[in-house]
């Protein structure tokens, strides 16, 4: 097993990996920003190193610092959790070429799996379904371009191939409006992914997304852990995510999951990784694939027991995985809410010292968080500050469970968005089950209006 | 060669007891002799972590930082790295307690990523301490010197 590992990130994704750590024997090296040294990971870390200031420049993306600090400690790899780094390629390289273990894949495949287009070439090429497509980027030629779209047939979605997560996107219902739209998009993606590609696919009215979790461990061995709803979505960004996906039957799971898994071996992955579609009318249709441990893993973990972590920390120690796929079994069900430091109705964000903090408890519920009472919500990062996550043996209990946890979590100090997850938890068409990527930004707005 | 290969080769050296090890890579190679003064792991704890505690922020942890706060201007890291006070393991530090230092005069190198960088003093003056040992692993902002 990995003798050190530096813990390349924050806030609760940090405490998570800590916590994998320190269950299989591993030493943490917590390396922290300026703004960071009262972070509860930081504070139980075995060793820590201050790598620069509280901006992500100075500190959780400047890999020098990071690097050098695996250096001084004798660590022996790198975990970088979600965001920052976790699919910065040049940054697993280096990582490798310094002598320490990447926890994640090989720069080869999150270069892949960066490039949207190559990514989509690839998976085709495992019989991953996609969305009908310009099948490769688009190029100058207009004719062409009004050509594909005729094909896959309007609304079609101009993309941008460094882009992903939501970004660089545009969507264009009708055919006057399609030439301005692709260059308006390769000027956007010019300036803020360096890259101006763009592709081009059909745009789905009512999907939902999909995702498929697996693990492969590089040795020729991917299992899949069933799928995740995370349709309920504002502005490209997650809120609430369940497992598994309302609808899906045991033999979609598993011809989509042995797809998925095929693809993993035909691509040579290694690690934890996240296989996205859209999910319209029984069918699904591969968007992008995340080349890192996510957010919402622990909705996974909770329906198959498996330590989501714990195995990218085996597989990285070049052991094979804990399981097999007949290992695998989903069971009962649960639900996400991620509680961000953000006015519930304006979404402005909310820094500050949480002067009472109360979290909920109980048979089935699980508070994944680093904040604690007096603790300071820096303003540089992201508003994220905790994922309450709730199990039951079907929907409607991990959904009982979920309104009770959110009625007694307590942050006081600052604002939350707890009571806009109350409504979630409240609204018909979420319990309904089975909600379009739309329905909670449709949600919002007709509350806006009321 | 990556450093960390060369420490445990002195490691090995040390004890052994052996007076002499050369070894080759293909184009790389590396002789380590006894009577040179010996490269012990650097101190890589940077701060003891209190017992886990379900409040921890009752109880702020004791700064890595000089624990008694002295008088004078503090010279702090601009990165992370390893504490050099001379420019080679035989040569004489670059600053004494007591020397004067002009601003812009080499204090000390701290090594990252096989690069040396020399930190420069940033004002004149006297070098009233000196805040961390040779070889040391030093932390972004860690106080290194003391001029007044």
């Amino acid at each position: 097993m990995l003798d050190k590992v530096v813990i390349a990130n924050r806030g609760e994704i940090a405490l998570r990996i800590l916590r994998a750590c320190k269950e299989l024997g591993i030493k943490t090296v917590a390396v922290h920003s300026t703004a960071d040294r009262n972070l509860k990971h930081v504070l139980l870390a075995d060793e820590t190193i201050c790598i620069g200031k509280p901006s992500a420049t100075a500190s959780y993306l400047n890999i020098p610092a990071i690097i050098t600090a695996a250096e001084i400690t004798n660590a022996v790899a790198i975990h970088p959790g979600y965001g920052f780094l976790a699919e910065n390629a040049d940054f697993a390289e280096q990582v490798e070429k310094s002598g320490f273990t990447f926890i994640g894949p090989t720069a080869e495949s999150i270069r892949l799996m960066g490039d949207k287009v190559s990514a989509i070439k690839a998976m085709k090429a495992a019989g991953v379904p996609c969305v009908p497509g310009s099948d490769g980027p688009l190029t100058d030629d207009d004719a062409l371009n009004l050509a594909h779209a005729k094909r896959i047939g309007y609304p079609v979605i101009i993309k941008a191939s460094g882009g992903g997560g939501g970004r660089g996107m545009r969507v264009v219902h009708k055919e006057d409006e399609l030439i301005d739209a692709i260059q308006l998009t390769k000027s956007e993606a010019r300036s803020t992914f360096n890259n101006d590609m763009v592709y081009m696919e059909k745009y789905l009215e009512n999907p939902r997304h999909v995702e498929i979790q697996i693990l492969a461990d590089g040795q020729g061995s991917a299992i899949h852990l069933a799928e995740r709803d995370c349709s309920m979505q504002r502005r490209h960004q997650k809120v609430v995510e369940e497992a598994p996906a309302p609808g899906i039957t045991p033999e979609m799971r598993a011809k989509i999951g042995e797809r998925c898994c095929n693809a993993c071996i035909e691509i040579n992955y290694r690690g934890a990784g996240t296989f996205e579609f859209l999910y319209e009318n029984g069918e699904f249709y591969f968007i992008e694939m995340n080349t890192r441990i996510q957010v919402e893993h622990p909705v996974t973990e909770m329906i198959t027991g498996v330590d989501l972590i714990k195995e990218q920390l085996r597989v990285a120690a070049g052991q094979p995985l804990s399981y097999t796929q007949e290992d695998i079994k989903v069971a009962g069900h649960a639900i996400e809410c991620r509680i961000n430091a953000e006015d519930p109705r304006t979404f402005i964000p909310s820094p500050g010292k949480i002067t009472r903090f109360h979290p909920p408890g109980g048979l089935g519920v699980r508070w994944d968080s680093h904040i604690y009472a007096d603790y300071s919500v820096p303003p540089h990062y992201d508003s994220m500050i905790g994922k309450l996550i709730t199990w039951g043996d079907n929907r409607d209990v991990a959904i009982a469970r979920m309104r009770n946890a959110l009625n007694e979590l307590v942050i006081d100090g600052i604002k939350t968005n707890i009571a806009l997850h109350q409504d979630i938890l409240m609204d018909q068409g979420f319990v309904n089950g089975g909600a379009n990527i739309h329905y909670l930004e449709e949600k919002l707005s007709d509350n806006d209006d009321q | 060669m990556d450093i960390r290969k060369i420490k445990k080769l002195i490691e090995l050296v040390e004890e052994s007891g052996i007076n002499e090890l050369e070894i080759s890579e293909g184009e790389e190679s590396v002789r380590i002799s006894r009577g040179m003064q010996a490269m012990a792991a650097p101190a890589p704890i940077m701060q003891p972590a209190p017992v886990a505690q379900p409040a921890p922020a009752a109880a702020p942890v004791a700064a890595p930082e000089a624990p008694v706060k002295e008088s004078g201007h503090e010279v702090r890291s601009p990165m992370v790295g390893t504490f050099y006070e001379s420019s080679s393991p035989d040569a004489p530090p670059f600053v004494e307690v007591g020397q004067h230092v002009n601003a812009g005069d080499t204090l000390c190198i701290i090594e990252a990523m096989k690069m040396m960088n020399q930190i420069e003093a940033d004002r004149s003056g006297v070098i009233k301490a000196i805040l961390v040992k040779n070889e040391d692993a030093i932390e972004f902002d860690q106080p290194l010197f003391i001029i007044e």
